[in-house]
């Protein structure tokens, strides 16, 4: 197989953006990317984008960001899958170079989640689950995470408090990171005066929704090694899935598709758990974020409360994790979030990160979760 | 007649439909692939084991264990009237899981993984249109002491 590069970054401000369309949102990352890779836009040969549809009034969301980004007539293409869809979007690239049919591509996660109103939002919301035999007891995306936490904190003991460790860590990092929804610290007890939303969760539990999108420039080998900035090899990229259906898990503490994704990617990389020093994790909850750390094998299973309790995924500690505030607080524009990862881990490898730099950070991971676990991508990039 | 189970049905056209009819006549109905014999609930029409398309349904015993549960506070469209509401996972006696709300047998204090349920198919008595549904009750309970209940 040929080696597969990041050249170019890019990623604009999340949040409640009511100043741009969805087109002009993929527009800033995409300019930021294609400045950033010091590269002509003719020589691009594709573009991949990850976003999902049912949250924008636009239909068939390619067309009118191809036209926006200026890149007609090259071929383009939308990739869903749930929250997941921006790294599914890597992943296409990725093969379409592997295989030879492109050389350089666009990878776009672009998302406007704040065209919808409060009630579409709440129908959406119950939908999010199987529809047929769960979605009809009025599950919520909360509650499956909810049920997982508890069934968590029933076997292996993890506490509340570790819970809110999670959130209390990503917000302190957020605090450091310009393109945050939320640059605040929070406290335990601000965090457990904040409303109920599905038993152990209370809001500070929660990410939030948020407008956003990011790009990364892919490149074979060959363009790659001419590249202005230094190269992040996509070296292991694995995906996975698990049922749907909650009632069809195996288990429910923790997600078998990021245990099966995370072992391809380390496989075809040919490094382990301990090698990597620096990880985005799919922390929509703070239990997605403990249950990461076992699915990864960051630490043992039924030992992610006591990892963050011990601060192991802090600066300093065994493997950092979400130090660009994650999730939770950098907001979760969802199909531009898998892409936001990489961009994050792209930046570290490059020690471009500023006051929120991992040391020595030479491979990092990134843990990308499609709705309850039934998809998931893990990558592993690398710099020479 | 499947637009009968839930409160709020988002999908009225399946293969397994006649769940729905079951469950209203106090029958709690899992599937058997006629042509291997793996039994699965919920029901399924099409057999991901053999590939077979002929099943029969199986009356289940609702003898379920607690696997996991949340109370909902912040309730999506349709279930805004009965939040806050609390639904577990069970594990059934005979084979596979369902989900469901407590009903009035169980209090939330009473509530803790790996306890024993009945799963009880219940009709919505204040609704005008017939809707089906089934709950987590105090093993003993029976559909028509539910229904004499209500």
């Amino acid at each position: 197989m040929t080696r597969v590069g990041i050249i170019g970054i890019g990623h604009g401000q999340f949040g409640r953006r009511s100043d741009a369309t969805v087109q002009e949102l993929a527009f800033e990352a995409y300019r930021e990317a294609i400045e950033d890779a010091q590269i002509d836009p003719k020589d691009i040969d594709g573009s991949v984008i990850g976003s999902v549809p049912e949250y924008h009034k636009q239909r068939s969301l390619p067309g009118v960001v191809q036209e926006y980004l200026g890149l007609n007539p090259i071929p383009t293409w939308l990739t869903e899958v749930a929250c997941a869809s921006g790294s599914a979007a890597i992943r296409t690239a990725w093969m379409g170079i592997q295989s030879g049919v492109h050389r350089l591509m666009a990878v776009i996660g672009c998302q406007k989640m704040t065209e919808l109103s409060t009630p579409e939002i709440l129908a959406l919301m119950g939908r999010v689950g199987e529809v047929q035999w769960e979605s009809v007891f009025g599950t919520t995306f909360p509650a499956y995470y909810a049920m997982f936490a508890k069934s968590h904190m029933h076997e292996y003991g993890t506490t509340r408090e570790q819970l809110l460790q999670v959130a209390i860590k990503n917000h302190f990092y957020g605090a450091k990171n310009p393109n945050a929804l939320f640059r605040k610290e929070i406290t335990i007890e601000k965090a457990l005066e904040s409303d109920p939303v599905s038993d152990p969760f209370q809001v500070y539990d929660c990410c939030a929704n948020a407008d956003g999108a990011a790009c990364v420039i892919l490149a074979s080998e060959e363009i790659a090694k001419e590249s202005a900035k230094p190269v992040a090899w996509l070296d292991g990229i694995g995906c996975a899935t698990a049922s749907m259906s909650i009632l069809r898990r195996p288990k429910l503490t923790g997600l078998p598709s990021a245990e099966e994704a995370s072992r391809v990617a380390y496989e075809m990389a040919g490094v382990g758990p301990k090698d990597i020093k620096v990880a985005e994790v799919h922390d929509c909850f703070t239990i997605a974020e403990i249950m990461a750390y076992e699915d990864l094998g960051f630490c043992d299973k039924g030992a992610g409360g006591r990892f963050i309790e011990d601060k192991q995924s802090y600066i300093g500690g065994q493997t950092p994790v979400n130090v660009d505030g994650g999730l939770k607080a950098k907001g979760h524009p969802i199909g531009a979030t898998g892409v936001s990862m990489t961009v994050e881990i792209v930046k570290q490898l490059r020690e471009e990160a500023g006051e929120r730099q991992v040391p020595n950070a030479d491979i990092g991971l990134t843990h990308n979760v499609g709705g309850i676990g039934q998809y998931c991508f893990v990558q592993v990039l690398r710099r020479d | 007649m499947f637009k009968w189970f839930g409160k709020v049905n988002f999908c009225p056209y399946t293969k397994v439909s006649e769940f729905a009819n079951h469950l209203k006549d106090g029958h709690l109905m899992g599937s058997k692939c006629k042509k291997c014999g793996y039994e699965s609930f919920p029901p399924r029409a099409d057999c991901d084991r053999c590939l077979s398309g002929d099943f029969e349904y199986k009356e289940f015993s609702g003898l379920a264990t607690l696997v996991t549960y949340t109370k909902i506070h912040a309730a999506p469209t349709g279930f805004e009237d009965v939040a806050p509401y609390t639904v577990g996972v069970v594990d059934l006696k005979e084979t596979g899981r369902l989900l469901a709300w407590f009903g009035d047998t169980i209090s939330d204090d009473e509530i803790m993984i790996g306890m024993e349920l009945q799963v009880v198919p219940r009709i919505f008595e204040e609704l005008p249109e017939i809707k089906v549904y089934y709950s987590l009750e105090k093993p003993g309970t029976t559909w028509s002491t539910s229904e004499s209940a209500t």
